[in-house]
């Protein structure tokens, strides 16, 4: 079974619950799909080795070959070739790899090279956790062709948790696409309320069954749980707005390592959300 | 004009908690709000949307089932996975690169435009606001976060502003390079954690990058006085300028729950912290204004900027 932890709103906690609930559990595997800044491992901290880089296809343009039609430079929708009266300019950081312009050159002057967009790396063996995390490089902005390659370790065998980035776009849904259930963790602060209702927006329409964890509650007022049931979402754990908490997350310490109680909590998380997807089909629990 | 950025790396520091406190400090402002894909800022400033345009992201592919001849080109041809097996397109997938329609052989996949957001030209009490709204799951941000600045940049036209504070979006990726580039400053506001101390040296390796003049601010900087010291220490190695620091205090949910600018929050407040936090990020504001006027300065930054290896 694939969960994925995601929320709108940044900072809100997902890094935590997708930490938490991955040592709580056993036979698990844990991908931190926030490849823009993965955050997993400094509360982990595993030793890592690169199991692949993620590479996008690129033009190289023979420009003795080429007579400056201009149909490259026309074709591509990302703006990533402009053309010169004398040559043909490439601006690797805007090019999709999506390989039209070598289709389409007449004269046959572009051929492809390749360019690394991030890396791929997973704890080294030994270590108490499967994890594996994809890393952007600055610069680049295709994190959804990152997250993409990282997805390529799943074992379908193994309970899989997704700690997904912020925000409702591309790289959210390539993060939570192929999830069979989300755990949509929020603050009850008006912009935590407000996201919140954004995340639930995008699950609904991916039809991926979700459920709600309240982080630093107390804080704010009662909107998200107001909310919640009224349109009757499960609410599977309420985090309390403790201080003591957000020092150990400072630290880079799970706080279910410290505080007696909440392994417990996030186990009863997990058995919330298998007994939520009983009667639903295809799911692998 | 000038533009200042509010960036983080990390989600949930205070990106717009002070972006909107900076906009209540100022009279002169267009208020950019750029982080699209989750957009609070309007919770706070209630805009009047004065003008709203719909917003075409990348196109999206679509085959023609009665004119397709089932060749599987286009499904060979794609790389992003799009085409499925009874020849449909994934929307999500679908990155509007068009190549199946210059490889289908008998044209049966065109393009189609779509709206994929909401782009608004609004007025505030504290100026006018270029703020957006994307479709679900939608591509593209970047693009939107695009439109966005080049509408603030107009408003400002209009209304002879001549500063645009700009909210940026968090990460490192598509939509936060689009709200940091050709800017004239950025403020990156961090917080002394281990991940928001990751996060910050990301961001600062990306504006390094784009060698804009960089300076930094500390959030709930009492929640870890070492990782603070750490903070200060790698900013001054750098060369960044940390401007100010903010306790980890309330006020900004109280002012939140209030829908105002923690400015006008601590106007009527009777505690003395939440005077004094107000007057903290004042003094924040004022630093980040002088960098606007010492360009001197942010010539010298710049080289500085260039000097460095990450």
């Amino acid at each position: 079974m694939k969960i994925a932890i995601a929320s709108g709103k940044g900072g809100t906690g997902k890094t935590t619950v997708s930490l938490n609930l991955a040592l709580a559990l056993s036979n698990v595997q844990l991908f931190d799909c926030d490849v823009e800044e993965p955050n997993c491992n400094l509360f982990l901290g595993f030793d890592l080795e690169k199991v692949e880089d993620v590479i996008c296809s690129v033009p190289v343009i023979n420009q003795e070959k080429c007579d400056i039609c201009r149909k490259c430079s026309d074709f591509c929708r990302y703006n990533a070739l402009a053309a010169l009266p004398d040559k043909i300019l490439f601006f690797p950081s805007l090019c999709h790899g999506c390989g039209g312009c070598t289709i389409l050159c007449p004269e046959k002057a572009i051929l492809e090279s390749q360019r690394s967009l991030g890396v791929i790396e997973k704890a080294k063996g030994g270590s108490s956790l499967e994890f594996y995390r994809g890393l952007l490089n600055i610069g680049e902005t295709m994190a959804s062709a990152v997250i993409r390659t990282l997805k390529k370790y799943i074992d379908d065998q193994k309970t899989v948790i997704f700690d997904a980035p912020p925000g409702t776009s591309c790289p959210v849904i390539a993060s939570i696409g192929d999830a069979d259930y989300c755990v949509l963790v929020t603050e009850s602060t008006p912009f935590g309320f407000h996201d919140f209702r954004l995340a639930v927006d995008v699950v609904r329409e991916l039809k991926i069954p979700f459920g709600v964890i309240i982080n630093r509650w107390g804080l704010g007022d009662s909107s998200v749980e107001d909310y919640c049931k009224t349109k009757r979402i499960p609410i599977l754990l309420k985090i309390p707005n403790d201080r003591k908490i957000a020092e150990l997350y400072s630290q880079g310490i799970p706080f279910v390592r410290k505080m007696p109680g909440w392994n417990e909590k996030f186990l009863g998380v997990f058995e919330a959300i298998k007994s939520q997807l009983v009667g639903l089909e295809d799911v692998k629990i | 004009m000038k533009q200042l950025t509010v960036i983080s790396g990390k989600g949930g520091t205070g990106k717009t908690t002070l972006t909107a406190a900076f906009t209540s400090l100022t009279k002169n402002v267009v208020i950019a709000d750029c982080d699209v894909d989750a957009a609070d800022m309007h919770l706070i400033l209630k805009p009047r949307v004065l003008q709203k345009e719909d917003y075409y992201g990348l196109e999206v592919a679509r085959i023609d089932l009665e004119l397709c001849i089932e060749c599987k080109k286009c499904r060979e041809f794609c790389r992003y996975e799009a085409v499925n097996k009874n020849f449909g397109v994934d929307p999500y997938k679908c990155e509007g690169c068009a190549v199946c329609t210059i490889i289908c052989p008998i044209g049966a996949v065109s393009m189609e435009k779509r709206v994929s957001g909401l782009a608004f030209f609004s007025k505030t009490r504290f100026g006018p606001m270029a703020h957006a709204q994307l479709g679900i799951g939608e591509e593209a941000s970047g693009k939107l976060v695009s439109v966005v600045r080049n509408n603030a940049k107009k408003l400002a036209e209009q209304y002879h502003k001549d500063l645009i504070i700009i909210d940026g979006p968090p990460g490192t990726g598509c939509s936060a390079i689009a709200a940091i580039t050709g800017t004239d400053l950025v403020l990156v506001v961090s917080e002394p954690t281990i991940s928001g101390i990751h996060d910050l040296k990301r961001v600062i390796e990306l504006t390094v990058h784009f060698m804009i003049p960089t300076v930094v601010c500390i959030n709930k900087y009492d929640i870890n006085e070492e990782n603070t010291q750490l903070i200060e220490k790698f900013c001054i190695e750098m060369g960044i300028p940390v401007i100010g620091r903010l306790p980890y205090d309330d006020i900004t949910t109280k002012a939140m729950l209030q829908e105002q600018t923690l400015i006008e929050y601590a106007k009527n407040s009777e505690h003395a912290n939440e005077s004094e936090f107000a007057s903290q990020v004042w003094q924040i504001w004022a630093k980040v204004e002088e960098m606007f006027i010492d360009t001197q300065d942010k010539q010298k930054m710049i080289k500085s900027l260039e000097t460095k290896n990450l």
